[in-house]
């Protein structure tokens, strides 16, 4: 072998080792997936724009101070037809975020009722606790949103025959009407109170902990602080001579007049997401439960520890590490699928602007406004929890 | 043009098949073989599928009209049903060659959403519906009353702005889908029924008791609807167009589907023009189709009074009466400029 | 020593004794499952009082009361609104079900030719079962033929327009078989997709990691109807003028995007499980990453998150309701579209179509989650102690 074939054949060898080379192959992979995102991307683009340009529509986003022109049937704002798109669109995020919180709360709630129910000792409990977790968790949520407003909408009576509650409460197919509380003079006190309330239960039971960690008495903290907080803005409101009216509701000619109003299309939307989220919190509650490890509660009761403290103290605690992961993504589920009141004409986010959508013909922008908030609400939600994960994370020592 | 090979070399490898380049929109519909028309996704007497699948109405005979001027054939049509969200996207990105679906001719559609409207082949106006048992005579008896009605519409825009410009109260139920409204409607979610008086006709059939509903006698707004293209092409803006005046014109002239072949042999110059039988006429071929364009129209669809009348008319379950969309010459709007 | 002489050590065993009588009867079941302590007592007679304010009325209304022929709206209204029963009834509408069954299962399909998304349905099944018993041979042929033969072969079938068979055009599909076709390729193109996704996830190149995992959160941050109608209304302006997408394939499109999202999530989890000596191991013996992820990682990882697939596949099948926003006539569209049909318009009626539709998709999940346990439990090689 002459040095000539030596050297030919090392060369040979780096140049097939390139494509041997894992390194070069990882950037070439790169590369090529890179372009062929950049090029379809910009392919949509090109033929979005061209699309746009060649039937003459407008883009960006100037139409959302143009006047909406159209009117929307539950706001929590101060809403009219003069109001701007961009306000119409905020007044849907407003509605969505209060369908959300609302039901996050009440699938909580029963969620965790139901899971603890499915655990029970007590056989008919625990039955009827699995049906409700079968039953609900397996039927699709638009079709459990029907069933609630077509439900509400068929039981009850038509305006005329409404339903008359005490207090001046009507409950008919328009809805729930009810007094309206109008505050008078001097009600600024009842929240400060409250909030003074508030303050001083935190006050109170970091005492009660620091004296409890210290002398190992007890002190109802629990009690004081409802007192605090309910008492004090009761206290507040009777001071300044009780400076509240009601607006109550009359039947109209057509309608009840006056009044607050909740409309069915909330009630509907609000109770089938609570129901059926909870079903799946219930499963998440069970399976963290359950996933504590049995020693810990024989433990604490060898201890001596009663069994509400060993659920509350010992239990409770390990258990929310293995619930938060997957009770962030159920709440996430909850506020996506408030979407869905678009179905039944809520005016949620999406509702109002799809409807902002056609009045303008703006179907990029629109979309993308949309996309962006429920994006921003999901990254926010899941920085949150991951805060809160962190927290409560096991603190090794 | 290196451009558009790259994009459809790309489009083609991405998802697996291949398509016309952009050109104008009669070259690709004859190229095709058929018109892609955009209608409503089911409006009794205006578009709606039969049991089998067949559309039928006064603007599905619109599509037919213009299948029949470019091919001499009306089933060369394919429909699209559009809801209100997708008609002007459909439109706009060119899944349809021209949307007939009772749409409103607004300046801000004529303009900033990139459509042409000229002719209108329905005037029609804003109308309430409401149950005979509430006693009301007219709308601004209003006050108070919870409103049905369709979001994202002209309608729902003129609703508001009546009821403010009356200092009327009212509370909105807004719905996205037609049958979602109507079913709010009859489950009595709202007393009043807000549409284009057309579609009021047109719902209150569906009702269970129809005669147990009136329809009021304001009409709030004007709604002339008609058919829209692209903006940006002329010639076949004017085929659309003129297929639509072509059918008022041959009512003008008292040519039917009838008595069209002894219209052929008539003496009247304008006749024969119209229908492409005088010699040295070119307006057909200037339109860029055959001197029959007219002809096959009136041949397959019928005149303007025809379609009406078979579709919408008095002795269809709809019996809307001509009122505005008479011809000029009976009182209406109806009118079609000359064919010469 | 000689151990018979001990006397403490047994030497015949006693006959087993029967269980304490306080656990054996049923009042000693009763006493232990129902009544064990005083809030239990409490809690169960509760819910007893539950039952009995309940169940007869639910029952009544489902079954007893309820209507099971008929022709039209008559059968289901009273007197007053027209009908024939009697002045306050209250029942199920199973009559207009009846009525309405064809419909609900194939939407407008023309009547002529529904042989055809039968025999898809049996195709169907007769693939099926022999991959869902874990006894019968052959899975990997069977498998070709369910995931690559059958979906072209039900295609054509039911779009038809070859072989002498009419053209059926996707508008006139609908009812349940739309919800098993979208739920069908949903599953079929997101288990891959998802994989492909979870594997870039957790990839060493960061281009491919960030594209993944943008595409990803992007999918899942946002809920499934503004895809459905982004991929609805939206997608034709991406397009060339004048392409066209049958809105039936857009859905599907929409559907299938959104469930590999949730897939590569699903599958993710299972790769973090695997321990990374596995990886090594394998890479010491040579294995290739694709070797390794095929023969190695990915049969361990996807064993370990079955649950977690079979619920996303549960959740797909039950968001395929949501096509009925976009217009389309899948179970619940279907079933919607009869609530303003004056043949059968009654107070009823909407309750009863809704309940129909929740019960076959409750048969469907509910199937699908049985069978996952029984996966799990069959699949389950770990040493029990």
């Amino acid at each position: 072998m002459t040095d000539h074939a030596v050297i030919a054949s090392t060369e040979a060898r780096t140049l097939r080792s390139y494509a041997y080379d894992p390194k070069f192959r990882g950037i070439f992979y790169q590369v090529l997936t890179l372009l062929i995102v950049l090029v379809v991307g910009w392919w949509i683009f090109d033929n979005t724009t061209e699309n746009l340009a060649r039937s003459g529509t407008a883009s960006g986003y100037g139409f959302l101070r143009g006047r909406a022109g159209f009117d929307i049937g539950q706001s929590l704002i101060a809403y009219t037809s003069d109001s701007t798109y961009g306000r119409a669109i905020v007044v849907g995020f407003l509605n969505t975020m209060l369908v959300a919180i609302l039901g996050i709360f009440t699938a909580t709630v029963v969620g965790f009722i139901i899971g603890l129910g499915r655990l029970s000792r007590n056989w008919l409990i625990a039955k009827l606790c699995t049906l409700y977790v079968e039953i609900f968790r397996n039927i699709p949520v638009l079709l459990i949103i029907f069933f609630w407003y077509k439900g509400v909408l068929d039981s009850l009576p038509q305006v005329r025959d409404s339903i008359a509650l005490p207090f001046n409460i009507f409950l008919n197919n328009r809805g729930l009407a009810f007094p309206n509380p109008i505050w008078g003079e001097g009600a600024w006190l009842i929240p400060v109170a409250f909030l003074v309330g508030v303050v001083a239960t935190i006050v109170v039971a970091r005492w009660a902990r620091q004296r409890q960690a210290a002398t190992g008495k007890q002190f109802h903290t629990i009690w004081t602080g409802t007192g605090l907080i309910i008492g004090l803005p009761i206290l507040a409101f009777l001071i300044m001579g009780a400076p509240l009216t009601f607006d109550s509701p009359i039947a109209g000619r057509f309608n009840m007049t006056g009044g607050a109003r909740i409309l069915p299309e909330f009630v509907a939307l609000y109770v089938a997401l609570s129901l059926y989220t909870a079903s799946f919190i219930a499963e998440v509650i069970r399976a963290g439960i359950r996933g504590v490890a049995k020693g810990q509660s024989e433990a604490a009761f060898a201890l001596g520890l009663q069994p509400s403290h060993t659920t509350r103290l010992v239990v409770v605690p390990q258990a929310m590490r293995i619930i938060i992961p997957p009770l962030t993504s159920q709440y996430l589920n909850l506020t996506k699928n408030s979407s869905l009141g678009v179905a039944i004409g809520f005016p949620e986010l999406f509702s109002t602007t799809s409807t902002t959508l056609n009045q303008t013909g703006q179907a990029v922008e629109a979309i993308s406004i949309m996309l962006t908030v429920y994006l921003a609400i999901s990254i926010a939600t899941s920085i949150f929890m991951n805060w809160f994960n962190a927290k409560m994370a096991l603190v090794e020592r | 043009m290196k451009k558009t090979l790259l994009s459809a070399a790309i489009g083609a490898a991405v998802l697996g098949f291949a398509s016309a380049a952009s050109a104008a929109t009669l070259d690709n519909v004859k190229a095709k073989g058929f018109v892609q028309c955009g209608v409503n996704t089911g409006l009794a007497g205006f578009a709606a599928p039969d049991s089998a699948g067949n559309w039928t109405g006064f603007d599905v005979d619109y599509c037919k009209a213009v299948a029949a001027a470019v091919f001499g054939d009306a089933s060369k049509v394919k429909y699209t049903p559009t809801t209100a969200q997708s008609r002007f996207t459909a439109l706009q990105s060119g899944e349809v060659d021209l949307l007939a679906r009772n749409t409103t001719w607004t300046i801000s559609r004529d303009t900033s959403l990139g459509l042409n409207f000229r002719y209108v082949n329905y005037y029609d106006g804003q109308g309430f519906m409401i149950p005979k048992s509430l006693n009301v005579k007219s709308a601004l008896e209003l006050s108070g009353a919870a409103v049905c009605v369709q979001s994202g519409t002209t309608t729902e825009l003129n609703l508001a702005d009546y009821f403010k410009s009356n200092n009327l109260q009212y509370n909105p139920v807004v719905f996205e889908k037609l049958e979602e409204v109507n079913a709010a409607y009859q489950a009595g979610r709202c007393d009043v029924y807000t549409t284009d008086q057309s579609g009021l006709y047109s719902l209150r059939l569906s009702l269970s008791n129809p005669d147990d509903h009136i329809i009021l006698p304001e009409i709030i707004s004007k709604e002339p609807l008609g058919p829209a293209v692209r903006q940006g092409d002329d010639q076949w803006f004017d085929i659309v167009t003129w297929a639509g005046y072509a059918m008022v014109q041959a009512e003008d002239f008292g040519i039917t589907q009838k008595n069209l072949e002894e219209m052929k042999n008539s003496t009247n110059p304008d006749i024969r023009r119209f229908l492409g039988v005088e010699k040295d006429t070119k307006i057909g071929t200037d339109l860029g189709l055959t001197n029959e364009w007219a002809y096959n129209i009136i041949k397959n669809v019928g005149n303007y009074g025809e379609v009406f009348e078979r579709n919408i008319g008095a002795n269809t379950p709809l019996k809307i009466q001509r009122g505005l969309n008479a011809l000029w010459s009976k009182g209406g709007l109806q009118y079609a400029p000359p064919v010469r | 020593m000689n151990t018979q002489n001990l006397s403490y050590v047994r030497s015949d065993m006693l006959n087993a004794q029967p269980a304490p009588i306080s656990t054996r009867t049923v009042s000693g079941w009763v006493r232990t499952n129902l009544l064990a302590t005083p809030k239990d007592t409490v809690l169960t007679l509760l819910a007893v009082v539950l039952l009995i304010w309940a169940l007869p009325g639910i029952l009544d209304w489902l079954f007893f009361n309820a209507v099971w022929s008929g022709s039209d709206r008559s059968a289901c209204t009273t007197v007053a609104q027209g009908g024939i029963q009697p002045e306050g009834w209250k029942g199920a509408c199973w009559a207009f079900v009846g009525d309405r069954f064809q419909q609900f299962m194939f939407g407008r399909y023309p009547l002529d030719e529904r042989w055809r998304p039968m025999l898809v349905a049996a195709l169907f099944v007769v693939l099926l079962v022999p991959l869902l018993v874990p006894k019968l041979p052959r899975k990997g042929l069977t498998a070709l033929l369910f995931f690559v033969v059958f979906p072209v072969v039900a295609f054509f079938l039911l779009h038809g327009g070859v072989l002498g068979l009419e053209e059926v055009e996707t508008p006139l599909w609908g009812g349940l078989m739309v919800t098993l076709i979208l739920s069908f390729v949903g599953i079929a193109v997101s288990l891959p997709v998802g994989i492909l996704l979870a594997l870039g996830r957790r990839s060493k190149m960061p281009v491919i990691r960030m594209l993944c995992v943008g595409f990803i959160e992007i999918i899942r941050g946002v809920p499934l109807i503004s895809v459905l109608f982004m991929a609805n209304v939206m997608l034709p302006l991406f397009l060339p003028t004048g392409w066209t997408i049958d809105n039936f394939l857009r859905a599907l499109v929409g559907v299938a995007i959104f469930a590999s999202a949730y897939m590569a999530e699903v599958i993710r989890g299972g790769l973090q499980a695997i321990p990374k000596g596995q990886t090594e191991g394998s890479e010491s013996l040579g294995l290739s990453y694709w070797q390794t992820m095929r023969l190695v990682i990915l049969p361990q990882a996807i064993k370990l998150v079955i649950p977690g697939i079979v619920n996303t596949f549960i959740g797909l099948f039950k968001d395929t309701s949501l096509v009925s926003i976009i217009g389309m006539f899948d179970l619940l569209g279907i079933v919607r579209l009869n609530f303003t049909d004056t043949t059968w318009i009654t107070p009823v009626t909407p309750i009863t179509g809704l309940i129909f539709a929740g019960f076959i998709f409750w048969l469907f999940c509910f199937g699908m989650s049985r069978y996952s346990a029984f996966m799990e439990r069959h699949l389950d090689t770990s040493h029990k102690r």
